[in-house]
């Protein structure tokens, strides 16, 4: 696979040209290992559907998302208008994200400090490229693989994106399994209002691991997760339970890219 | 010496109202306690949502056995109730059965009253044998002590036996109208009744007029009780729902509200040009330290929760044994709420009692154990938002009190250093880019 190429929103600004969509990387898909894979498989999907995209590089900065959920709203505050101001400076019209959390700040808490976009998760994105034939799975890769999907809170209860992710597993051709709780009753994979930064309280057992019980229960061979931070839980979960030779986890974009040849 | 029943119980009746009247503005002051908040938007959709949710139930069927069980209680109840019309013009001119003018329809009514109350009766039956003999787990979660508990079985009561002195008065009824009893005019139907009605045959007609204004009185003044017991109890929500639903959030469940002051003073902080406002403005507490400075509606919230524990069995900390439970949170609300108010009729309106919401009844331990994830609003059958209040106390423990833990302290000097929850340069966030596979 060739060098990826990405360009950043100065450089294109320099160029005089203007994207038609700027993806939002988030701190997890920047930063964390297993997070970065997703951010590559997205940007090769991007780049393959001849999508017209740029990144922020480094003048992006977190959302505020986890310090607005811990109670933080100075900060968030601070994060959400430096971020506005630089976002509306390039005249930002569309964002794609692969974090939900990213995804949700970004949508509904930005327009009333003066940050409105169109805002996109990429499963919404990957679901309208596949659509429009501007990327097709090819060769049946998952073909009859089993695969369940977990619900992310901030995709799913918080915005209401339950389809999307479930009909990028439909076009993979594989045989999707619903966990047990799923949907509007899905359950959390314990990482949201910045859980995943802090050890959980005292209890009797990790959230992660109630939920990857769920996962096991249904026999799928892969998790598709939406979600850098579930896709993390997940993979402790799994971990945990001694079950990596059975299920792998992995993000839809990178799924998608795996089922592209890319 | 005639009207003495008359008057009797148009003094009841007014004594009823006038109480009720009484707890009920008790509760309409300690909801407005709270800040304000601004739900008047969007009048059709909240009607709808009212309807759909209030009135439809739509979320309770989401679990068919209660659903349904409670549908029945909650109908037979309303529509039983038309009754009552007929006996408060009984009780206060001495008629009987009057509305029995209505003729063929009049005994449709009655007996469409009997069979509903035969199945409120077997519903609440069946919701105590839920409670007390399979002891389904959310009704005995740690909030669940035992007032709350015996809150639920008392109303189950009340109403099983106000539908059994509603029946057995039928019965009696049924038997003196056909021994064409002076002032026991023939009128009505009795389906369920009839099948009572022979265990009463050998009573004496005196010992049946006995029974049956006994179960009358029982019946209605039961009915005067419960409607005042209704504002000390859970079950106020049969009233509250309504407004509570019409209330609720509209918005994504994602989003979470922007401090107004907060963006006043960041602006300030990133424009100095901008309009710093007037300086006697005073400060707000950010956050949440006690009822007061919460909104209205967290407190309706409290009041309206039916304790009924659906939020917290779908909640991952609750369910995962963690303190948090998002029932106790609302029930929390509600009873601080209750006691801010009682110090305010005791001791007047600025009494400090010393006690606050968060720490007296919320510690941080169960705050931070929440992961945002909005099961519980989700969940809730009367659209109560539990997180609101979670969010607003964590504000109030970073914001004035610089108490998170530790952890996320560090957070957030990752975020305001390098822009990341973790330590990482800013100068790095291109580099997955360049990273292979
Ligand atoms: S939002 Fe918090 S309290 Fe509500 S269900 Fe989720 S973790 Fe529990
Ligand atoms: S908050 Fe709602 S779901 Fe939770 S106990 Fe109260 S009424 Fe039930």
């Amino acid at each position: 696979m060739s060098q990826l190429t990405v360009p950043t929103m100065a450089e294109m600004t320099a160029n005089g040209e203007t994207p038609e969509v700027l993806f939002w990387v988030g701190c997890s898909g920047s930063f964390d290992d297993r997070a970065k894979k997703i951010t590559r498989a997205m940007a090769k999907l991007l780049t393959k559907a001849q999508v017209k995209f740029a990144v922020l590089g480094t003048e992006e900065s977190c959302t505020g998302d986890p310090a607005k959920r811990a109670g933080n709203e100075f900060l968030f505050q601070m994060q959400a208008f430096t971020n506005i101001q630089v976002l509306n400076a390039y005249n930002v019209k569309k964002v794609v994200t692969t974090c939900p959390h990213c995804f949700n700040t970004l949508k509904n808490e930005y327009p009333e400090l003066g940050g409105n976009y169109e805002v996109m998760h990429h499963t919404q994105l990957l679901q309208i490229l596949l659509d429009e034939g501007k990327l097709s799975i090819e060769g049946g890769k998952f073909k009859g693989k089993k695969i369940t999907y977990h619900d992310a809170c901030y995709l799913g209860r918080a915005n209401g994106v339950y389809e999307a992710p479930r009909d990028l597993i439909a076009k993979l051709d594989s045989e999707f399994v619903e966990m047990k709780r799923s949907k509007a009753k899905g359950l959390c994979c314990g990482a949201g209002g910045a859980q995943m930064f802090k050890e959980p309280e005292k209890g009797n057992k990790d959230i992660n691991i109630e939920r990857t019980e769920d996962a096991i229960e249904t026999n799928a061979e892969i998790i598709a997760t939406a979600c850098p931070f579930c896709n993390t839980m997940m993979t402790d979960g799994v971990k945990n339970k001694n079950k990596e030779g059975q299920i792998r986890v992995f993000d839809l974009a990178e799924l998608v890219a795996q089922a592209s040849d890319l | 010496m005639h009207y003495l029943p008359n008057v009797l119980f148009a003094l009841l009746l007014l004594t009823t109202v006038l109480l009720f009247v009484k707890q009920a503005g008790k509760i309409r002051r300690n909801i407005l306690l709270g800040r304000e908040l601004d739900r008047s938007d969007q009048p059709k959709l909240r009607l709808k949502t009212m309807f759909m949710v209030a009135l439809g139930q739509s979320k309770m069927v989401k679990r068919p056995v209660a659903g349904l069980l409670h549908i029945v209680v909650y109908v037979g109840f309303v529509i039983i109730n038309i009754e009552v019309i007929e006996i408060l013009i009984d009780g206060l001119f001495s008629t009987h059965r009057v509305l029995s003018f209505l003729g063929g329809l009049y005994d449709f009514l009655i007996g469409s009253f009997e069979i509903l109350a035969i199945s409120v009766l077997a519903a609440c039956v069946i919701f105590l044998l839920r409670r007390n003999v399979l002891k389904i787990k959310r009704f005995w979660n740690r909030e669940m002590t035992s007032w709350p508990r015996t809150d639920a079985n008392i109303i189950l009561t009340i109403e099983i036996l106000l539908m059994s002195a509603f029946l057995i008065m039928n019965a009696s009824d049924s038997i003196l109208q056909s021994r064409l009893v002076e002032h026991y005019s023939v009128a009505g139907a009795f389906p369920i009744s009839s099948m009572i009605a022979p265990l009463l045959s050998d009573w004496s007609t005196d010992g049946l007029i006995f029974l049956e204004r006994f179960c009358w009185w029982f019946h209605i003044i039961g009915i005067f009780a419960f409607i005042n017991y209704l504002p000390m109890s859970k079950h106020f929500h049969i009233i509250l729902a309504f407004p509570n639903v019409y209330y609720s959030n509209l918005e994504h469940l994602g989003r979470l509200s922007n401090i107004k002051e907060v963006s006043n003073e960041v602006k300030l902080m990133m424009d100095p040009s901008a309009t710093p406002p007037p300086a006697d403005a005073t400060p707000p507490t950010f956050g949440a330290k006690d009822i007061a400075d919460l909104s209205w509606k967290s407190i309706m919230d409290g009041y309206t929760c039916t304790e009924c524990g659906r939020c917290s069995s779908v909640c991952p900390a609750n369910q995962t044994g963690k303190l948090l439970s998002p029932r106790k949170i609302m029930m929390d609300v509600r009873d601080r709420a209750e006691e801010v108010g009682n110090n305010i009729d005791k001791h007047g309106k600025d009494h400090n009692d010393g006690k606050t919401l968060v720490h007296d009844y919320i510690t941080a331990e169960e705050l931070w154990a929440c992961t945002t994830c909005n099961a519980c609003t989700d969940a809730c059958p009367v659209n109560n938002d539990p997180l609101a209040v979670i969010v607003e106390l964590r504000r109030y423990l970073v914001m004035e009190k610089s108490e998170a833990p530790k952890e996320l302290n560090n957070v957030f000097t990752n975020i305001e250093n390098n822009g990341a929850p973790w330590q990482f340069p800013m100068a790095d966030r291109l580099n997955w880019a360049k990273e292979q596979e």
